[in-house]
Protein backbone atom coordinates (compact mmCIF):
# COMPACT_ATOMS: atom_id res chain seq x y z
CA UNK A 1 0.00 0.00 0.00
CA UNK A 2 0.96 3.63 -0.37
CA UNK A 3 2.32 5.92 2.33
CA UNK A 4 1.15 5.63 5.92
CA UNK A 5 -1.37 8.15 7.20
CA UNK A 6 -0.20 7.99 10.76
CA UNK A 7 2.43 5.92 12.50
CA UNK A 8 3.60 5.41 16.06
CA UNK A 9 6.98 4.06 17.03
CA UNK A 10 7.63 2.63 20.43
CA UNK A 11 4.88 4.77 21.93
CA UNK A 12 4.83 4.83 25.71
CA UNK A 13 2.48 6.58 28.11
CA UNK A 14 2.72 6.78 31.88
CA UNK A 15 -0.15 8.36 33.79
CA UNK A 16 -0.14 8.82 37.55
CA UNK A 17 2.81 6.45 37.82
CA UNK A 18 0.95 3.72 35.96
CA UNK A 19 2.17 2.43 32.62
CA UNK A 20 -0.77 2.79 30.27
CA UNK A 21 1.01 2.14 26.98
CA UNK A 22 4.36 0.53 26.43
CA UNK A 23 6.23 0.27 23.14
CA UNK A 24 3.24 0.49 20.83
CA UNK A 25 4.09 0.29 17.13
CA UNK A 26 1.21 1.08 14.87
CA UNK A 27 0.43 2.40 11.43
CA UNK A 28 -2.60 2.79 9.22
CA UNK A 29 -2.73 3.11 5.43
CA UNK A 30 -5.21 5.01 3.25
CA UNK A 31 -8.57 3.28 3.02
CA UNK A 32 -7.85 0.66 5.69
CA UNK A 33 -10.29 -0.28 8.45
CA UNK A 34 -8.41 -1.09 11.63
CA UNK A 35 -10.04 -2.07 14.89
CA UNK A 36 -8.32 -2.00 18.24
CA UNK A 37 -9.62 -4.46 20.78
CA UNK A 38 -8.45 -4.98 24.31
CA UNK A 39 -9.66 -5.64 27.83
CA UNK A 40 -10.65 -3.13 30.45
CA UNK A 41 -7.90 -0.61 31.15
CA UNK A 42 -5.76 -1.82 28.26
CA UNK A 43 -5.07 1.71 27.07
CA UNK A 44 -7.25 1.68 23.95
CA UNK A 45 -8.86 5.05 24.52
CA UNK A 46 -5.60 6.54 25.76
CA UNK A 47 -3.94 5.39 22.55
CA UNK A 48 -6.55 7.18 20.43
CA UNK A 49 -6.14 10.28 22.58
CA UNK A 50 -2.42 10.21 21.88
CA UNK A 51 -3.13 10.02 18.16
CA UNK A 52 -5.42 13.07 18.17
CA UNK A 53 -3.04 14.96 20.44
CA UNK A 54 -5.22 15.01 23.55
CA UNK A 55 -2.58 13.11 25.53
CA UNK A 56 1.14 13.61 25.27
CA UNK A 57 3.07 10.37 25.03
CA UNK A 58 5.83 9.90 27.60
CA UNK A 59 8.12 8.21 25.11
CA UNK A 60 8.22 7.22 21.47
CA UNK A 61 7.17 9.07 18.38
CA UNK A 62 4.02 9.79 16.42
CA UNK A 63 4.43 10.74 12.79
CA UNK A 64 1.46 11.96 10.86
CA UNK A 65 1.25 12.79 7.19
CA UNK A 66 1.43 16.57 6.88
CA UNK A 67 -2.01 18.20 6.88
CA UNK A 68 -3.84 14.92 7.36
CA UNK A 69 -7.56 15.70 7.80
CA UNK A 70 -8.83 13.65 10.74
CA UNK A 71 -12.49 13.10 11.58
CA UNK A 72 -12.99 12.21 15.22
CA UNK A 73 -16.13 10.70 16.73
CA UNK A 74 -15.95 10.87 20.54
CA UNK A 75 -17.86 8.55 22.83
CA UNK A 76 -20.05 11.44 23.79
CA UNK A 77 -19.91 15.19 23.92
CA UNK A 78 -18.89 17.03 27.03
CA UNK A 79 -21.66 19.52 26.27
CA UNK A 80 -22.65 22.15 28.79
CA UNK A 81 -26.39 22.68 28.94
CA UNK A 82 -25.96 26.44 28.90
CA UNK A 83 -24.58 26.18 25.35
CA UNK A 84 -27.46 26.16 22.87
CA UNK A 85 -26.46 24.14 19.84
CA UNK A 86 -28.80 23.22 17.05
CA UNK A 87 -27.81 20.18 15.00
CA UNK A 88 -27.65 22.32 11.85
CA UNK A 89 -25.34 24.85 13.54
CA UNK A 90 -23.16 22.06 14.88
CA UNK A 91 -22.71 20.67 11.38
CA UNK A 92 -21.92 24.12 9.95
CA UNK A 93 -19.23 24.39 12.63
CA UNK A 94 -17.46 21.48 10.96
CA UNK A 95 -16.85 23.62 7.88
CA UNK A 96 -17.10 22.33 4.32
CA UNK A 97 -19.62 23.57 1.77
CA UNK A 98 -23.40 23.53 2.07
CA UNK A 99 -23.74 20.97 -0.72
CA UNK A 100 -21.41 18.50 0.96
CA UNK A 101 -23.19 18.97 4.27
CA UNK A 102 -26.58 18.37 2.70
CA UNK A 103 -25.32 15.20 1.05
CA UNK A 104 -24.02 13.95 4.41
CA UNK A 105 -27.28 14.83 6.16
CA UNK A 106 -29.23 12.83 3.58
CA UNK A 107 -26.70 9.98 3.67
CA UNK A 108 -26.96 9.62 7.44
CA UNK A 109 -30.71 10.23 7.59
CA UNK A 110 -30.63 13.13 10.04
CA UNK A 111 -32.57 15.64 7.91
CA UNK A 112 -35.54 15.54 10.27
CA UNK A 113 -33.60 16.54 13.38
CA UNK A 114 -31.64 19.51 12.02
CA UNK A 115 -33.49 22.04 14.18
CA UNK A 116 -33.21 19.98 17.37
CA UNK A 117 -30.78 20.78 20.17
CA UNK A 118 -27.79 18.45 20.56
CA UNK A 119 -28.66 17.90 24.20
CA UNK A 120 -32.14 16.56 23.34
CA UNK A 121 -31.02 13.82 20.97
CA UNK A 122 -31.19 10.11 21.69
CA UNK A 123 -27.95 8.13 21.81
CA UNK A 124 -28.35 6.81 18.27
CA UNK A 125 -29.24 10.21 16.84
CA UNK A 126 -26.31 11.86 18.58
CA UNK A 127 -23.91 9.24 17.20
CA UNK A 128 -25.15 9.91 13.67
CA UNK A 129 -24.80 13.65 14.14
CA UNK A 130 -21.28 13.23 15.52
CA UNK A 131 -20.42 10.98 12.59
CA UNK A 132 -21.79 13.54 10.15
CA UNK A 133 -19.77 16.27 11.88
CA UNK A 134 -16.62 14.16 11.57
CA UNK A 135 -17.24 13.34 7.90
CA UNK A 136 -18.19 16.83 6.68
CA UNK A 137 -14.56 17.91 6.43
CA UNK A 138 -13.85 14.98 4.04
CA UNK A 139 -11.35 13.33 6.40
CA UNK A 140 -8.82 10.81 5.15
CA UNK A 141 -8.78 9.18 8.55
CA UNK A 142 -11.89 8.62 10.64
CA UNK A 143 -11.28 7.81 14.30
CA UNK A 144 -14.08 6.40 16.44
CA UNK A 145 -13.75 5.92 20.18
CA UNK A 146 -16.24 3.25 21.26
CA UNK A 147 -18.69 5.14 19.15
CA UNK A 148 -21.49 2.62 19.47
CA UNK A 149 -21.41 2.55 23.23
CA UNK A 150 -24.78 2.86 24.86
CA UNK A 151 -26.68 1.85 21.74
CA UNK A 152 -28.82 -1.27 21.74
CA UNK A 153 -27.81 -4.25 19.62
CA UNK A 154 -29.75 -3.49 16.40
CA UNK A 155 -28.60 0.14 16.58
CA UNK A 156 -24.99 -0.97 16.99
CA UNK A 157 -25.21 -3.24 13.96
CA UNK A 158 -26.80 -0.56 11.78
CA UNK A 159 -24.27 2.01 12.99
CA UNK A 160 -21.35 -0.14 11.88
CA UNK A 161 -23.04 -0.94 8.58
CA UNK A 162 -23.41 2.79 8.10
CA UNK A 163 -19.73 3.36 8.78
CA UNK A 164 -18.82 0.67 6.27
CA UNK A 165 -20.98 2.13 3.50
CA UNK A 166 -19.84 5.66 4.16
CA UNK A 167 -16.24 4.51 4.10
CA UNK A 168 -16.76 2.82 0.76
CA UNK A 169 -18.17 6.04 -0.66
CA UNK A 170 -15.64 8.46 0.82
CA UNK A 171 -12.68 6.10 0.79
CA UNK A 172 -11.26 7.25 4.11
CA UNK A 173 -9.33 5.03 6.46
CA UNK A 174 -11.16 4.06 9.66
CA UNK A 175 -9.59 3.44 13.03
CA UNK A 176 -11.88 2.36 15.81
CA UNK A 177 -11.77 1.11 19.31
CA UNK A 178 -14.45 -1.30 20.23
CA UNK A 179 -15.45 -4.25 22.26
CA UNK A 180 -18.32 -5.23 20.02
CA UNK A 181 -16.02 -7.82 18.54
CA UNK A 182 -18.49 -9.98 16.68
CA UNK A 183 -19.85 -6.95 14.82
CA UNK A 184 -16.57 -5.16 14.32
CA UNK A 185 -14.36 -8.03 13.34
CA UNK A 186 -16.09 -8.85 10.09
CA UNK A 187 -15.83 -5.26 8.91
CA UNK A 188 -12.14 -4.83 9.69
CA UNK A 189 -9.18 -5.30 7.41
CA UNK A 190 -6.95 -5.61 10.41
CA UNK A 191 -7.49 -6.14 14.11
CA UNK A 192 -5.01 -5.05 16.74
CA UNK A 193 -5.17 -6.65 20.11
CA UNK A 194 -3.91 -4.14 22.65
CA UNK A 195 -3.08 -4.60 26.28
CA UNK A 196 -0.53 -1.89 27.11
CA UNK A 197 1.48 -3.27 24.20
CA UNK A 198 0.34 -4.80 20.92
CA UNK A 199 -0.30 -8.43 21.79
CA UNK A 200 -1.10 -9.52 18.29
CA UNK A 201 -2.41 -8.11 15.06
CA UNK A 202 -3.57 -9.28 11.68
CA UNK A 203 -6.72 -10.08 9.76
CA UNK A 204 -9.77 -10.85 11.91
CA UNK A 205 -9.43 -14.60 11.31
CA UNK A 206 -5.73 -14.63 12.12
CA UNK A 207 -6.23 -12.61 15.28
CA UNK A 208 -9.17 -14.58 16.59
CA UNK A 209 -7.08 -17.74 16.22
CA UNK A 210 -3.94 -16.26 17.76
CA UNK A 211 -2.95 -17.66 21.17
CA UNK A 212 -2.34 -14.13 22.50
CA UNK A 213 -5.85 -13.15 21.59
CA UNK A 214 -7.22 -16.34 23.10
CA UNK A 215 -5.31 -15.65 26.22
CA UNK A 216 -6.72 -12.14 26.47
CA UNK A 217 -10.28 -12.97 25.66
CA UNK A 218 -10.56 -16.65 26.49
CA UNK A 219 -12.23 -19.12 24.18
CA UNK A 220 -15.48 -18.14 22.61
CA UNK A 221 -17.42 -18.52 19.44
CA UNK A 222 -15.54 -16.29 17.02
CA UNK A 223 -14.68 -13.86 19.72
CA UNK A 224 -18.27 -12.97 20.49
CA UNK A 225 -18.25 -14.72 23.83
CA UNK A 226 -14.56 -14.25 24.31
CA UNK A 227 -15.39 -10.69 25.11
CA UNK A 228 -17.00 -11.65 28.37
CA UNK A 229 -14.15 -13.71 29.65
CA UNK A 230 -10.72 -12.25 29.90
CA UNK A 231 -8.08 -11.66 32.48
CA UNK A 232 -7.44 -8.19 33.67
CA UNK A 233 -3.71 -8.37 34.23
CA UNK A 234 -2.67 -10.84 31.66
CA UNK A 235 0.81 -12.22 31.47
CA UNK A 236 2.06 -14.58 28.86
CA UNK A 237 2.05 -17.28 31.45
CA UNK A 238 0.11 -20.46 30.74
CA UNK A 239 -0.22 -21.30 34.41
CA UNK A 240 -2.47 -18.32 34.94
CA UNK A 241 -4.62 -19.05 31.96
CA UNK A 242 -7.06 -21.17 33.91
CA UNK A 243 -7.31 -18.53 36.60
CA UNK A 244 -10.57 -17.49 35.07
CA UNK A 245 -11.66 -14.24 33.52
CA UNK A 246 -13.66 -12.15 35.86
CA UNK A 247 -14.79 -9.23 33.82
CA UNK A 248 -18.09 -8.78 32.24
CA UNK A 249 -19.29 -6.33 29.66
CA UNK A 250 -20.65 -4.09 32.34
CA UNK A 251 -17.26 -3.25 33.72
CA UNK A 252 -15.95 -2.69 30.23
CA UNK A 253 -18.46 0.04 29.76
CA UNK A 254 -17.43 1.70 32.97
CA UNK A 255 -13.91 1.76 31.70
CA UNK A 256 -15.14 3.75 28.75
CA UNK A 257 -16.64 6.32 31.05
CA UNK A 258 -13.60 6.83 33.17
CA UNK A 259 -11.40 7.08 30.11
CA UNK A 260 -13.48 9.87 28.73
CA UNK A 261 -12.60 12.24 31.55
CA UNK B 1 -23.30 70.57 31.43
CA UNK B 2 -25.64 67.87 32.68
CA UNK B 3 -26.37 66.59 29.15
CA UNK B 4 -22.76 65.81 28.46
CA UNK B 5 -22.46 64.16 31.84
CA UNK B 6 -25.40 61.88 31.13
CA UNK B 7 -24.01 61.01 27.72
CA UNK B 8 -20.65 60.06 29.26
CA UNK B 9 -22.23 57.83 31.86
CA UNK B 10 -24.55 56.15 29.35
CA UNK B 11 -21.70 55.53 26.92
CA UNK B 12 -19.50 54.07 29.65
CA UNK B 13 -22.21 51.71 30.89
CA UNK B 14 -23.18 50.61 27.38
CA UNK B 15 -19.56 49.92 26.42
CA UNK B 16 -19.02 47.65 29.40
CA UNK B 17 -22.39 45.92 29.03
CA UNK B 18 -22.00 45.22 25.31
CA UNK B 19 -18.56 43.65 25.74
CA UNK B 20 -19.39 41.78 28.94
CA UNK B 21 -22.46 39.94 27.62
CA UNK B 22 -20.91 37.87 24.79
CA UNK B 23 -17.84 37.19 26.93
CA UNK B 24 -20.22 36.10 29.68
CA UNK B 25 -21.76 33.54 27.31
CA UNK B 26 -18.38 31.87 27.00
CA UNK B 27 -17.90 32.12 30.76
CA UNK B 28 -21.08 30.05 31.13
CA UNK B 29 -20.32 27.62 28.30
CA UNK B 30 -16.80 27.00 29.55
CA UNK B 31 -18.01 26.66 33.18
CA UNK B 32 -15.77 29.49 34.28
CA UNK B 33 -18.15 31.43 36.50
CA UNK B 34 -15.94 31.16 39.53
CA UNK B 35 -12.89 31.89 37.42
CA UNK B 36 -14.41 35.22 36.37
CA UNK B 37 -15.05 35.97 40.02
CA UNK B 38 -11.46 35.25 40.93
CA UNK B 39 -10.04 37.41 38.17
CA UNK B 40 -12.26 40.34 39.07
CA UNK B 41 -11.49 40.05 42.79
CA UNK B 42 -7.81 40.06 41.94
CA UNK B 43 -8.44 43.43 40.35
CA UNK B 44 -8.38 45.04 43.75
CA UNK B 45 -4.82 43.86 44.27
CA UNK B 46 -4.16 45.50 40.92
CA UNK B 47 -5.44 48.79 42.27
CA UNK B 48 -2.91 48.53 45.10
CA UNK B 49 -0.18 47.64 42.62
CA UNK B 50 -1.02 50.68 40.51
CA UNK B 51 -0.84 52.93 43.56
CA UNK B 52 2.57 51.61 44.58
CA UNK B 53 4.08 51.88 41.12
CA UNK B 54 2.20 55.09 40.24
CA UNK B 55 0.72 53.36 37.19
CA UNK B 56 -2.69 54.05 35.71
CA UNK B 57 -5.26 51.97 37.62
CA UNK B 58 -6.42 50.27 34.41
CA UNK B 59 -2.91 48.99 33.75
CA UNK B 60 -2.37 47.75 37.30
CA UNK B 61 -5.69 45.93 37.26
CA UNK B 62 -4.98 44.41 33.84
CA UNK B 63 -1.56 43.14 34.94
CA UNK B 64 -2.85 41.65 38.17
CA UNK B 65 -5.88 40.06 36.51
CA UNK B 66 -3.63 38.48 33.90
CA UNK B 67 -1.18 37.26 36.51
CA UNK B 68 -3.82 35.62 38.68
CA UNK B 69 -5.46 34.10 35.60
CA UNK B 70 -2.14 32.66 34.45
CA UNK B 71 -1.45 31.20 37.89
CA UNK B 72 -4.86 29.53 38.02
CA UNK B 73 -4.67 28.23 34.46
CA UNK B 74 -1.32 26.59 35.05
CA UNK B 75 -1.83 25.49 38.64
CA UNK B 76 -2.41 21.81 39.06
CA UNK B 77 -3.00 20.17 42.35
CA UNK B 78 -3.36 16.57 43.37
CA UNK B 79 -4.87 17.52 46.69
CA UNK B 80 -7.40 20.17 45.75
CA UNK B 81 -10.16 20.40 43.23
CA UNK B 82 -9.96 23.40 40.91
CA UNK B 83 -13.04 24.84 42.67
CA UNK B 84 -11.12 24.92 45.93
CA UNK B 85 -8.17 26.67 44.32
CA UNK B 86 -10.44 29.28 42.75
CA UNK B 87 -12.22 29.87 46.04
CA UNK B 88 -8.94 30.33 47.85
CA UNK B 89 -7.59 32.63 45.14
CA UNK B 90 -10.76 34.75 44.85
CA UNK B 91 -11.14 35.53 48.50
CA UNK B 92 -7.46 35.84 49.28
CA UNK B 93 -7.01 38.23 46.38
CA UNK B 94 -9.92 40.32 47.62
CA UNK B 95 -8.65 40.35 51.21
CA UNK B 96 -5.07 41.04 50.19
CA UNK B 97 -6.27 43.80 47.92
CA UNK B 98 -8.31 45.44 50.68
CA UNK B 99 -5.41 45.26 53.12
CA UNK B 100 -2.88 46.47 50.55
CA UNK B 101 -5.00 49.39 49.41
CA UNK B 102 -5.56 50.44 53.02
CA UNK B 103 -1.88 50.15 53.92
CA UNK B 104 -0.43 51.67 50.78
CA UNK B 105 -3.06 54.09 49.67
CA UNK B 106 -3.70 55.67 53.00
CA UNK B 107 -6.82 57.65 53.64
CA UNK B 108 -7.10 59.34 50.28
CA UNK B 109 -8.10 56.16 48.40
CA UNK B 110 -11.82 55.65 48.42
CA UNK B 111 -12.19 51.88 48.46
CA UNK B 112 -15.86 51.92 47.63
CA UNK B 113 -14.97 53.39 44.25
CA UNK B 114 -13.17 50.20 43.31
CA UNK B 115 -15.39 47.71 45.07
CA UNK B 116 -18.70 48.99 43.79
CA UNK B 117 -17.59 51.23 40.96
CA UNK B 118 -18.17 54.92 40.53
CA UNK B 119 -19.61 55.46 37.12
CA UNK B 120 -20.69 59.00 37.90
CA UNK B 121 -17.02 59.99 38.10
CA UNK B 122 -16.09 58.81 34.61
CA UNK B 123 -14.49 61.35 32.33
CA UNK B 124 -14.13 61.29 28.57
CA UNK B 125 -10.77 59.60 29.06
CA UNK B 126 -12.45 56.75 30.88
CA UNK B 127 -15.10 56.45 28.19
CA UNK B 128 -12.37 56.18 25.58
CA UNK B 129 -10.53 53.50 27.60
CA UNK B 130 -13.77 51.56 28.12
CA UNK B 131 -14.70 51.60 24.43
CA UNK B 132 -11.15 50.77 23.43
CA UNK B 133 -11.19 47.77 25.76
CA UNK B 134 -14.68 46.76 24.70
CA UNK B 135 -13.77 46.83 21.01
CA UNK B 136 -10.60 44.86 21.75
CA UNK B 137 -12.62 42.19 23.62
CA UNK B 138 -15.29 41.94 20.96
CA UNK B 139 -12.71 41.90 18.16
CA UNK B 140 -10.84 39.07 19.84
CA UNK B 141 -14.08 37.18 20.31
CA UNK B 142 -15.20 37.61 16.71
CA UNK B 143 -11.75 36.71 15.40
CA UNK B 144 -11.58 33.44 17.38
CA UNK B 145 -15.33 32.75 17.42
CA UNK B 146 -15.42 29.43 15.57
CA UNK B 147 -12.29 28.07 17.21
CA UNK B 148 -13.37 29.17 20.68
CA UNK B 149 -16.78 27.64 20.13
CA UNK B 150 -15.41 24.24 19.10
CA UNK B 151 -12.94 24.31 21.99
CA UNK B 152 -15.77 25.14 24.41
CA UNK B 153 -17.94 22.40 22.93
CA UNK B 154 -15.51 19.54 23.39
CA UNK B 155 -11.78 19.61 23.95
CA UNK B 156 -10.96 16.36 22.16
CA UNK B 157 -13.07 17.32 19.17
CA UNK B 158 -11.11 20.57 18.92
CA UNK B 159 -7.77 18.78 19.21
CA UNK B 160 -8.70 16.28 16.52
CA UNK B 161 -9.47 19.21 14.23
CA UNK B 162 -5.96 20.50 14.80
CA UNK B 163 -7.08 23.37 17.06
CA UNK B 164 -5.24 24.32 20.23
CA UNK B 165 -7.76 24.61 23.08
CA UNK B 166 -5.12 25.90 25.49
CA UNK B 167 -4.29 28.78 23.19
CA UNK B 168 -7.97 29.61 22.81
CA UNK B 169 -8.35 29.50 26.59
CA UNK B 170 -5.41 31.85 27.01
CA UNK B 171 -6.78 34.34 24.47
CA UNK B 172 -10.20 34.19 26.09
CA UNK B 173 -8.66 34.85 29.49
CA UNK B 174 -6.85 37.84 28.03
CA UNK B 175 -10.19 39.24 26.84
CA UNK B 176 -11.63 38.63 30.30
CA UNK B 177 -8.76 40.47 31.96
CA UNK B 178 -9.14 43.43 29.59
CA UNK B 179 -12.84 43.62 30.38
CA UNK B 180 -12.25 43.52 34.12
CA UNK B 181 -9.65 46.27 33.81
CA UNK B 182 -11.96 48.64 31.96
CA UNK B 183 -15.13 47.72 33.84
CA UNK B 184 -13.87 48.14 37.39
CA UNK B 185 -14.64 51.85 37.36
CA UNK B 186 -18.21 51.29 36.17
CA UNK B 187 -19.47 48.33 38.19
CA UNK B 188 -16.61 47.69 40.61
CA UNK B 189 -14.65 44.55 41.44
CA UNK B 190 -17.46 42.91 43.36
CA UNK B 191 -20.08 43.04 40.64
CA UNK B 192 -18.16 42.58 37.40
CA UNK B 193 -18.94 38.91 37.14
CA UNK B 194 -22.62 39.64 37.70
CA UNK B 195 -22.56 41.66 34.50
CA UNK B 196 -20.85 38.77 32.73
CA UNK B 197 -23.16 36.04 33.91
CA UNK B 198 -26.65 37.48 34.40
CA UNK B 199 -27.37 38.81 30.88
CA UNK B 200 -25.95 35.61 29.35
CA UNK B 201 -28.13 33.50 31.62
CA UNK B 202 -31.12 35.68 30.72
CA UNK B 203 -30.50 35.04 27.02
CA UNK B 204 -30.19 31.27 27.34
CA UNK B 205 -33.91 30.28 27.37
CA UNK B 206 -34.60 32.24 24.17
CA UNK B 207 -31.63 31.09 22.11
CA UNK B 208 -31.30 28.11 19.80
CA UNK B 209 -27.76 28.82 18.62
CA UNK B 210 -24.69 30.25 20.34
CA UNK B 211 -24.71 33.31 18.08
CA UNK B 212 -28.28 34.19 18.96
CA UNK B 213 -27.50 33.72 22.65
CA UNK B 214 -24.58 36.17 22.40
CA UNK B 215 -26.69 38.76 20.57
CA UNK B 216 -29.60 38.41 22.97
CA UNK B 217 -27.21 38.65 25.92
CA UNK B 218 -25.78 41.89 24.51
CA UNK B 219 -29.32 43.21 24.12
CA UNK B 220 -30.23 42.19 27.67
CA UNK B 221 -27.05 43.78 29.02
CA UNK B 222 -27.63 47.05 27.17
CA UNK B 223 -31.23 47.19 28.43
CA UNK B 224 -30.04 46.47 31.99
CA UNK B 225 -27.44 49.22 31.77
CA UNK B 226 -29.95 51.82 30.64
CA UNK B 227 -32.62 50.67 33.08
CA UNK B 228 -30.12 50.54 35.95
CA UNK B 229 -28.77 54.01 35.17
CA UNK B 230 -32.27 55.45 34.99
CA UNK B 231 -33.23 53.87 38.30
CA UNK B 232 -30.01 55.00 39.88
CA UNK B 233 -30.65 58.64 38.88
CA UNK B 234 -34.32 58.47 39.74
CA UNK B 235 -33.98 56.89 43.18
CA UNK B 236 -30.46 58.01 43.96
CA UNK B 237 -29.27 54.40 44.29
CA UNK B 238 -25.66 53.27 43.75
CA UNK B 239 -25.19 52.86 40.01
CA UNK B 240 -23.26 49.58 39.65
CA UNK B 241 -25.60 47.63 41.93
CA UNK B 242 -28.63 49.22 40.22
CA UNK B 243 -27.43 47.92 36.85
CA UNK B 244 -27.01 44.44 38.31
CA UNK B 245 -30.49 44.55 39.87
CA UNK B 246 -31.88 45.61 36.50
CA UNK B 247 -30.09 42.66 34.87
CA UNK B 248 -31.65 40.36 37.44
CA UNK B 249 -35.10 41.73 36.53
CA UNK B 250 -34.40 41.04 32.85
CA UNK B 251 -33.33 37.50 33.76
CA UNK B 252 -36.50 36.83 35.73
CA UNK B 253 -38.67 38.24 32.95
CA UNK B 254 -36.90 36.16 30.33
CA UNK B 255 -37.30 33.01 32.42
CA UNK B 256 -40.99 33.70 33.01
CA UNK B 257 -41.52 34.58 29.36
CA UNK B 258 -39.88 31.36 28.20
CA UNK B 259 -41.93 29.28 30.64
CA UNK B 260 -45.21 30.89 29.55
CA UNK B 261 -44.26 30.46 25.89
CA UNK B 262 -43.57 26.75 26.44
CA UNK B 263 -46.88 26.33 28.25
CA UNK B 264 -48.80 28.02 25.46
CA UNK B 265 -47.05 25.96 22.82
CA UNK B 266 -47.73 22.61 24.49
CA UNK B 267 -51.30 23.74 25.17
CA UNK B 268 -51.98 24.63 21.52
CA UNK B 269 -50.29 21.42 20.41
CA UNK B 270 -52.57 19.53 22.80
CA UNK B 271 -55.64 21.25 21.36
CA UNK B 272 -54.50 20.46 17.86
CA UNK B 273 -54.05 16.81 18.76
CA UNK B 274 -57.53 16.69 20.23
CA UNK B 275 -58.99 18.38 17.16
CA UNK B 276 -57.15 16.04 14.84
CA UNK B 277 -58.24 12.95 16.68
CA UNK B 278 -61.80 14.21 17.14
Amino acid sequence: MSEKLIETRNLGLVRDGRTVLDGVNFSIHPGEIVTIVGPNGSGKSSFLKCLIGALKPTSGKITQRRGLPIGYVPQRLDLDRTLPMQVARFLRLAGGDAKGRLAMVTRLGIGNILDRQLGELSGGQLQRVLLAHALVGAPELLILDEAAQGLDQPAVASFYTLIETVRREIGCAVLMVSHDLHVVMSASDRVICLNRHVCCEGTPTVVSAAPEYRQLFGYGTEGALALYRHEHDHRHDPARETGGGHLDRHEDQQEGHSDAG
Amino acid sequence: MPDEFVLRVVLAALGVALAAAPLGCFVLWRRMVYFGDTVSHAALLGVALALVLSLPVVLGVLLMALMVAAIILTAESRLHHVDTLLGVAAHSALALGLVAVALLGGAEVDLMRYLLGDILAVGWNDVAVIWGGAILCLGLLIWRWRRLLIASLDRDLALARGLKPRREAALFTLALAVLVAVAIKVVGALLISALLIIPAAAARPMAATPERMALLAALAAAASALLGLFASFRFDAPTGPSIVVAALLVLVMSGLGAAIFRRLRTATEGIQTIENSG
